[in-house]
């Protein structure tokens, strides 16, 4: 899940931040001004950038940057208009009505109008389109151009998370598509869109430039060209933002905390950090006879010493994790049962499920069996093993036998995740901004292949993930994910470890960073590098 | 002589078929499918999302059937779309006709293992040829640990060492890449020397590793051939140590070495998966890599029968200069 988790996560991210935040009077004496070029290290190369087609995280950020969607997120992460200058939402949640712009051009200079929403959404639902976004799409009952403006989609049931779905994955130039198959296109590499910036060079292999789109509706993008680099090894990524070669790149805890702690970093760079929206959690298989007990589940939970875990393996860079969402997002609940470190809480929850240690040997046994089960990962994520490797000895403290076994990731989901032969896992989820976690917890949602693999079964959460996801009334929606956080946490069928931050550092010459909930990258066309700094000289 | 040429480049076919067989079975018995970027652990995808995609790609069919329409595509010399989100067919990934040549990876990957082999021949050959006519001297003990530590270190480790020591220290040299980001706005002596400067660092680096083994071979050789009989004759002749060595030891010694040539070009190739990795230059070796990584197989299976083809004619090579250095093969 390394790379996956990555990914689902910059995805998410990259799908709705694709325009600027208006800048606020304090940054004024900044002087925005116009010119230099950005350069950003990146691991992998971008491969599509048509957004429905993309599959990978370095696709969606350039993708983003070149068009827009309907709506995107806040920095508060609350869905405000882009594309779309209001919207109307029927009373009973069923359909959307989209007023969108009168003012956007496509940058070949052609009008943007609804039927360029219609043509994208007929082509992310239609067979033939490679997309692993059409889900959302599908529950779609009618989708209508009522004039050249409007756009209106009706839903069979009410569901909450479609509003966001209407960012940047569904809005293409009808008029240069139409009757094309869309990835023999040109535009899968040549993408004309109405976003920021304007692709101007894609060397392959070694980077793609951007221009800034000069007709841009909400104002030319200050910084003249974005490059996007591509560095496939991170040790030298790392050189390259020492010698100047890039201004941008993702930090590692160990960079972040002791590589970039010098001067030199100190005076030429800006550090930024913020919660990703993903967990690490310990996953039970709730069918083990074991772990059916919810009293052994909690003891384990209390054996845990989780801020350990955020110091040791992070660096300090994470925050313990309570529930399935991100701390400081509207769905999050901060007051739910948290597990603080606690042996003697552990030892006795354990007696009464009937463990105890009645041969004296240190390990506890009952019915003549002792207490010993494997916690499984995948290969190559050293964060995971590491944990594996603390809880192993905190376990060891209860009189817990836990074995470790790291498998190669294929194997791993399809012979053990899928077949259900684990008894622990250790593994994260990148979350959608939305906090519909309907495939991940509810009980029908536990077939092969489906996400809900430790077989979580309550009829309270399935009520409740269905109310949260049929209707648009933010406060019933926030009771209903508080109510699960409550019960997940009392219930234990996770138990959920951290949340890690991001680490990215810029240059310090980059002015009007604004640091929010979702990032830094939200407002790339409002940062600016004031004259005397200019590094990139270039014609305007 | 033709007919043997001619026989050679024939034994080439089915060497070349078995080749493209079993890579195809390898690849296909590691875990993981070209699907699974898109659909591993995506709670937006049902399994029947999954089917469709598999279904697509033509993944549903049974392997053999697969290798063959693959087969059946590359006597065409057709090798296919990639899996990769792109679509784009392999030949262009590999050898794209709208960049410019110095652009097109496998030009880039060859071109600089080609700089790395000839640096490795200029330096290593005399290094094993003085190391055999001062045998057990200062100068053979040095040269001798000098090679194996170019042998046996890392050369990622190496590669980052230098890359420390002439890009950031002494700011002599770039760090990656293969050409600056204001390459266009150069004369065309300055995108020469932009070239060069990127180049110095990775040519340098996989000839390095490759010093150890040429020289001890030659030196072998040499030694063996010193040795000989005719060679006391040619001293006894009265020649000068010159004229022995370099004129007549030299050119049996060197049979070793051609053979060497031909057997290197696949290790060239491995190495260059790595060292284009490190330095972030945009050859084949690292789209092999990224093709491995996402189980993209038309390109993995294109860039191998690629990589097949250059080792099966760096063997004909071989044996044609055989034939040219040693007159008993050339008269059977």
């Amino acid at each position: 899940m390394k790379h996956l988790h990555l990914m689902l996560l910059s995805l998410t991210i990259a799908l709705f931040i694709t325009s600027p935040q208006p800048v606020l009077s304090s940054e004024i004496s900044d002087q925005p001004a116009y010119g230099d070029a950005l350069i950003t290290g990146s691991i992998g190369e971008p491969s599509v950038l048509i957004p429905m087609l993309a599959g990978d995280s370095a696709s969606h950020d350039v993708a983003g940057l070149v068009f827009n969607g309907l709506v995107k997120y806040d920095t508060d992460l609350s869905i405000i208009g882009d594309l779309a200058e209001s919207w109307d939402i029927s009373q009973d949640g069923l359909v959307i009505t989209f007023h969108l712009r009168k003012d956007v051009k496509w940058t070949d200079g052609v009008e943007f109008t609804a039927e360029d929403v219609m043509f994208g959404y007929k082509t992310i639902i239609n067979e033939k389109t490679p997309t692993p976004y059409k889900e959302d799409y599908l529950q779609v009952k009618k989708a209508e151009v009522l004039d050249r403006y409007t756009f209106r989609v009706t839903y069979e049931k009410p569901f909450a998370p479609a509003l966001s779905s209407w960012g940047n994955l569904v809005v293409l130039p009808k008029h240069l598509l139409e009757g094309k198959d869309i990835t023999k296109s040109d535009l899968v590499r040549n993408p004309i869109g109405m976003g920021p910036y304007i692709l101007k060079k894609w060397t392959s292999g070694q980077d793609v430039t951007l221009g800034p789109n000069k007709n841009y509706f909400e104002g030319r993008p200050y910084i003249n060209e974005y490059v996007y680099k591509i560095i496939p090894d991170p040790a030298t990524m790392f050189l390259e933002l020492q010698a100047g070669g890039i201004d941008m790149m993702g930090l590692t805890p160990i960079q972040y905390t002791k590589q970039t702690n010098t001067t030199f970093f100190k005076e030429n760079f800006q550090k930024f950090r913020y919660p990703v929206f993903s967990y690490t959690y310990m996953g039970f298989n709730l069918k083990h006879p074991w772990f059916k007990d919810m009293r052994v589940r909690q003891a384990i939970a209390y054996a845990i010493d989780k801020d350990e875990l955020v110091d040791v393996v992070l660096f300090g860079l994470g925050s313990p994790a309570t529930g399935p969402y991100v701390p400081n997002t509207w769905a999050y609940n901060p007051n739910v049962k948290k597990y603080d470190y606690d042996l003697t809480r552990a030892k006795q929850l354990l007696k009464e499920a009937g463990w105890e240690d009645t041969d004296g040997d240190g390990w506890l046994e009952k019915g003549g069996k002792k207490f010993e089960f494997s916690v499984l990962s995948n290969m190559g994520n050293r964060s995971r093993e590491q944990t594996a490797t603390i809880i192993q000895y905190r376990l060891k403290k209860i009189g817990i036998k836990m074995n470790i076994r790291v498998l190669e990731w294929s194997t791993f989901i399809n012979e053990f995740i899928d077949k259900r032969r684990f008894e622990t896992v250790i593994l994260g989820w990148s979350i959608g901004i939305d906090p519909d976690q309907y495939d991940i917890w509810h009980s029908s949602k536990t077939r092969e292949k489906e996400f809900n693999f430790v077989s979580f079964n309550n009829k309270e959460v399935d009520a409740l993930l269905e109310t949260g996801r049929r209707t648009f009334d933010m406060e019933k929606r926030k009771k209903a994910y508080y109510r699960i956080q409550e019960i997940l946490a009392d219930e234990v069928p996770y138990i959920f470890l951290y949340v890690p931050d991001a680490t990215p550092i810029v240059s310090s010459r980059f002015k009007g960073i604004k640091p929010a909930t979702i990032g830094i990258s939200y407002n790339l066309p409002k940062w600016h590098v004031p004259k005397n700094l200019q590094k990139h000289m270039m014609e305007q | 002589m033709i007919t043997y040429l001619a026989k050679r480049f024939f034994e080439m076919i089915p060497t070349l078929f078995g080749i493209t067989l079993v890579s195809f079975l390898i690849l296909q018995l590691a875990p993981g499918k070209p699907t699974d970027v898109l659909t591993e652990m995506n709670p937006k995808i049902t399994p029947e999302a999954r089917e469709r995609l598999e279904k697509l790609y033509g993944l549903d069919k049974p392997m053999m059937v697969q290798y063959g329409m693959w087969l059946k595509r590359v006597v065409k010399l057709d090798f296919g779309n990639s899996f990769s989100t792109d679509r784009r067919p392999v030949l262009e990934k590999i050898w794209d006709t709208k960049q410019a040549l110095i652009d097109r990876r496998l030009f880039i990957t060859f071109f600089i293992n080609l700089l790395s082999m000839i640096l490795i021949f200029i330096v290593a050959i005399p290094i094993g040829i003085s190391s055999a006519t001062h045998q057990h001297s200062l100068f053979d003990k040095i040269t001798t640990v000098f090679v194996f530590i170019g042998f046996a270190m890392p050369t990622f480790w190496f590669a980052l060492l230098l890359m420390m020591l002439f890009g950031i220290h002494l700011d002599w040299l770039p760090i990656s890449g293969f050409k600056s980001m204001n390459y266009e706005s150069l004369t065309l002596s300055g995108q020469i020397w932009d070239r060069t400067r990127h180049l110095i660092l990775p040519v340098f680096i996989s000839a390095f590793g490759g010093l150890a083994g040429v020289s001890r071979y030659m030196r072998g050789s040499m030694l063996e051939v010193i040795r000989q009989d005719y060679i006391t004759t040619a001293r006894a002749k009265g020649l000068s140590e010159t004229a022995v060595i370099y004129k007549h030891a030299l050119r049996n010694a060197l049979l070793t070495i051609i053979t060497l040539l031909g057997l290197s070009v696949p290790g060239l190739i491995g190495g260059s998966v790595i060292f284009e990795n490190i330095f972030g230059i945009p050859g084949m070796g690292q789209l092999f890599y990224m093709g491995v990584m996402t189980r993209d197989y038309p390109l993995v299976m294109g860039i191998l029968t690629i990589g097949a083809m250059l080792t099966l004619l760096g063997n004909l090579l071989a044996d044609i200069g055989y034939m040219i250095a040693d007159p008993r093969i050339r008269a059977k």
